[in-house]
């Protein structure tokens, strides 16, 4: 399947002389401090790449100035990039002129912001509908459409109210449902929740997840929380100082850290919820009865606990009928016990 | 263990020692010299006497009057302008102040005016703020002002109107774009720290004296505001409300009329309350440039101390600003009124302004009920019992005040021989700011020496450093106690917040009932015209203090008077330098209405400059010397301020 955004060498500089910086191949490779010592230009974006599948939940993690709020607003072209590609559904949308990108916007993509963005002097259906109204849709069918995505996220009896009277969660919703109102195939979230209680986030974070399910959009999820990106994400870009670390799956991330800092950073993480039976599996040993029960290489480790334990014979990981490996208590007890 | 800080502490008090010294010595010297050489080279100069600056001024004065209808800049130019809006005032005028089109009186007589304020107040700022306006104009016509008032605010509307053609919309440029911002900003410095009597007379110069020029003085008063206020809030309308519009694929267009000015609209409508004060307070002054209204009627019974008549028509500028005020504060606020509500109440005015056009009871305020003179003989009465039975009182504060800081001060000022004069302020310049304050002093002091007006010039020095110190002082003592008592705040702030909507001219009828026409009655209007601003700034940097430090300063048993000294006031030095350079600004703007009620010197010479074509040239240097005065003190203030908060 093609993806549905494709970047390339994506590059964005702060400051003065930023088309020079990405011009030189040595300014480019220096650090981000030698580059600030050196011309006094911040390379918030360094050589980014990455696909994004059609229908995939595409979380893009790293600390406070990592670049990703400056990554999410290159793809929307709310901060113009210095240098690189994005191909949006075969079009790069770095050479749309501003009608071009208008209508990107309008049709194509939307934004939830991490401080909602709201207009406080409209209520929310207004709010809701205010993407609609840009383009010139009838008020009437701008009702309709308004009222259909309220009530998808939730807001059902909250129309006229302003934003101001509603609790940060509720605000965040009108947030979604204004960019949901537009139908975009594309959904970019930049750090949607940080603002938010840690209830109220867990709560959000299922709606999002449902939504996903019912509305089928790709949606690219920019945030600085672990858990969140484990929860959400199909797959996870890792950044830092403005590059990639490392792109892959929850459990290719904690199995397979690509270097230190994301072993650091998945050090944390509850291993036995990420991690599936083909991480800890081994190869079988001459002295292994291989006539214990199956399992398959995507299981949950922590889902496989009880039937590891109570077989006296190692559980056989098979994929198609072919033995991979085999995962006895040793191994499920080194994972459980290394959480400690 | 104690030896470690002791050597590093040991030079640090040296030092500030050492510049004290310097600066004692400084003083010293000049006390010294001023014996020596008193009244040698004070460059005095007679009330009517003039330099060939000033004659040339006059000549160019006459030339330009004598050119007026030939000179090409000003057929297609000035006299354009001039005439466009003195068209718009006139209209206004006939609307509601002045007789015309062949009529005895206005088109829309009080009863229309009455009912179409009460209307537009029901519709923007509620019923209450309805009563209060149609209250407040009733009252006007009781004093006996009607028309006064009317021409006031015709003049007022008309500078509003034209300043907020101009200012909202380059407020918006200035919000959007930061070029237009960084251009604009120092403009409206200048436009604001500039005296505004000072640029009455250049004015006169181009568009005559009348309403032209009164309104052009206003709007250069009133549209700085505007223009700040709508740019500021334009800027604050959170970043992601403007990316979350952009993101959805808004044009430019869409997202200013969309997001932008709905999100600013209380914020701009503060703005258009801060221009229509300014106006009100302009237009008063104007009419020292012969702008009609209840500004002349002060001036004129200032000029022939009659107390009762200018405190009625202070009285009636209050009213006006009050009501203005409480309408344009009101309409930040949403309101919806119910639709029966507003139709009606149109209705009602329809019916009043039809009467008011058509019969002359509701045309002409009648005259049988009026308590205009009661207030005049009041006022009179109340002045003359004070000056009778409270001499004491009154005249004791007045002399210490004027043998004590103004005489000694003035003496050593203007009876020294202005270079030693300008040597000592350089040496103080460079003391405080380094070589690049002592060469901005010593070119602002050559300004003084060339505008012919040095004595008159070191006086109103003194005069304006006695009030600022009062100032600081009031500052001091009132904003440590806003900033530490909520209560107090509370109580305090409506108070100053009123002062500072008063136009300027007000201040001085109590005072001059008070203390008779002197340079102390101008000294102390300016202070009270500049108190509200220093007591809030210092106010508020003492409320800004870390409350943490507060605490901690109390807890290690400090007493009230300790927190204050040791904790308060030195974190919120900022706050106090900031409040000297703007009380100074703020006195020196006063100057020129202090030239009205005996403050002579550089006041009073702008005042005789307005009145007399043949003080005309010296009027306009003093114009000059009050700016040049108020550059040189804002930049040694800026200068102490930025070495105090290092």
């Amino acid at each position: 399947m093609d993806p549905v955004i494709s970047v390339r060498d994506l590059w964005k500089v702060f400051g003065p002389n930023a088309s020079q910086v990405v011009a030189s191949d040595e300014l480019k490779s220096l650090s981000r401090q030698e580059l600030m010592d050196r011309t006094g230009a911040v390379a918030a974006v360094r050589g980014v790449d990455f696909d994004v599948a059609p229908g995939e939940m595409f979380v893009v993690m790293g600390l406070s100035g990592s670049g990703k709020s400056t990554l999410v607003r290159c793809l929307t072209r709310l901060v113009e990039p210095t240098a690189g590609t994005i191909m949006f559904e075969g079009e790069n949308i770095l050479e749309a002129d501003a009608k071009r990108l208008r209508d990107l916007r309008r049709n194509k993509f939307s934004m939830v912001f991490q401080h909602f963005g709201l207009l406080p002097h409209r209520t929310v259906a207004d709010n809701v509908g205010y993407g609609l109204e840009i383009r010139g849709v009838p008020r009437a069918k701008r009702g309709e459409r308004s009222q259909e995505v309220i009530d998808l996220v939730g807001l059902t009896g909250n129309e006229k109210s302003y934003p101001d009277q509603l609790s940060g969660g509720m605000q965040q919703r009108v947030g979604l449902a204004r960019a949901l109102a537009g139908d975009p195939d594309v959904l970019f979230f930049d750090e949607p929740f940080s603002a938010l209680d840690p209830l109220i986030r867990r709560d959000m974070q299922s709606e999002v997840i449902r939504l996903h399910r019912e509305v089928g959009k790709t949606m690219v999820f920019i945030t600085h929380d672990l858990s969140e990106a484990l929860k959400l994400g199909d797959r996870i870009l890792i950044m830092r100082d403005g590059q990639v670390v490392q792109v892959g799956t929850g459990d290719e991330l904690v199995g397979a850290p690509a270097d230190d800092y994301v072993r650091d950073f998945v050090k944390d993480v509850p291993r036995s919820n990420v991690l599936t039976l083909k991480w800890i599996m081994r190869p079988p040993r001459p002295d292994d009865e291989l006539d214990g029960p199956e399992l398959g290489p995507e299981t949950v480790v922590r889902e496989a606990v009880r039937s590891v334990l109570s077989a006296d014979k190692p559980v056989k990981v098979v994929q198609d009928g072919e033995l991979l490996g085999v995962v006895a208590d040793e191994e499920i007890l080194g994972v459980v016990a290394g959480e400690a | 263990m104690v030896a470690v800080p002791a050597p590093r502490q040991v030079p640090l008090f040296f030092d500030r020692y050492k510049r004290l010294v310097i600066v004692g010595g400084i003083v010293l010297a000049w006390l010294v010299l001023w014996l020596v050489f008193r009244n040698f080279g004070t460059l005095p100069l007679d009330a009517s006497e003039l330099t060939p600056l000033h004659r040339w001024v006059n000549s160019v004065n006459d030339a330009i009057g004598a050119s007026r209808n030939s000179n090409p800049v000003f057929l297609y130019f000035f006299n354009e302008i001039r005439l466009v809006i003195d068209e718009f005032v006139t209209f206004i005028q006939a609307l509601i102040a002045q007789p015309s089109f062949g009529r005895p009186v206005p088109m829309i007589g009080w009863l229309g005016v009455v009912g179409i304020a009460g209307f537009v107040s029901l519709a923007v700022a509620g019923w209450r703020v309805a009563l209060l306006a149609i209250a407040g104009f009733v009252f006007l016509g009781l004093q006996g002002l009607w028309q006064e008032s009317m021409d006031t605010l015709s003049l007022t509307l008309a500078a509003v109107v034209i300043s907020l053609l101009i200012g909202i919309p380059l407020g918006i440029w200035a919000g959007l774009s930061d070029r237009a911002n960084r251009v604009l900003t120092p403009v409206l410095d200048f436009m604001q720290t500039m005296p505004t009597f000072v640029y009455l007379a250049p004015l006169t110069l181009f568009f005559l004296i009348g309403p032209a020029s009164a309104t052009i003085a206003t709007l250069i008063y009133a549209a700085p505001p505007a223009i700040r206020i709508t740019a500021h809030a334009i800027r604050s309308v959170p970043r992601t409300t403007v990316e979350a519009s952009e993101s959805l694929g808004a044009t430019r267009q869409q997202t200013l009329v969309k997001v932008l000015l709905p999100s600013s609209r209380k914020t701009i409508v503060l703005g258009i309350n801060q221009t229509i004060m300014a106006a009100l307070s302009m237009v008063t002054i104007a009419a020292l440039i012969d702008a009609p209204g209840l500004g002349k009627t002060v001036v004129k019974a200032l000029q022939t101390l009659d107390v009762g008549t200018a405190f009625n028509a202070g009285l009636a500028i209050v009213v006006l600003a009050i009501v203005l005020d409480r309408v344009t504060t009101a309409a930040t606020e949403r309101r919806s009124l119910p639709r029966w509500a507003l139709f009606s109440g149109l209705g009602v005015t329809g019916v009043s302004v039809y009467f008011s056009y058509t019969y002359l009871w509701a045309a002409e305020f009648p005259t049988d009920v009026e308590i205009g003179s009661s207030i005049r003989q009041g006022a009179t009465a109340v002045t003359e019992w004070v000056q009778d039975s409270l001499p004491v009182i009154t005249g004791g504060f007045k002399d210490f005040v004027t043998f004590a800081l103004i005489n000694p001060l003035q003496a050593l000022l203007a009876e020294s021989p202005w270079f030693l004069v300008a040597l000592v302020i350089v040496a103080l310049s460079f003391m405080i700011g380094g070589l690049k304050s002592a060469v901005v002093s010593a070119v602002c002091l050559g300004l003084l020496v060339a505008t012919g007006l040095w004595q008159d010039s070191m006086i109103t020095l003194a005069s304006t450093l006695v009030a600022t110190i009062m100032v600081m002082v009031l500052g001091v003592v009132v904003g440590v106690w806003m900033g530490r008592s909520r209560r107090a705040d509370r109580a305090i702030r409506p108070i100053l917040d009123a002062a500072q909507v008063m136009p300027a001219f007000v201040y001085l009828v109590p005072f001059l009932a008070l203390f008779a026409a002197s340079r102390f009655t101008a000294i102390i209007a300016a202070v009270v015209f500049a108190a509200p601003v220093a007591i809030k700034i210092i106010a508020d940097g003492v409320r800004a203090v870390s409350p943490a430090t507060v605490e901690a300063s109390t807890a290690l048993g400090s007493s009230s008077w300790q927190t204050i000294v040791k904790v308060q006031l030195p974190m919120a030095r900022g706050a106090l330098t900031l409040a000297a350079n703007q009380g100074l600004i703020y006195v020196l703007s006063m100057v020129v209405v202090g030239g009205l009620v005996g403050a002579g010197a550089l006041g009073y010479d702008v005042v005789a400059g307005f009145s007399q074509g043949q003080l005309y040239g010296k009027g306009l240097a003093a114009g000059v010397a009050i700016v040049v005065l108020g550059v040189m003190l804002d930049r040694l203030t800026q200068a102490a301020a930025k070495r105090w908060t290092n």
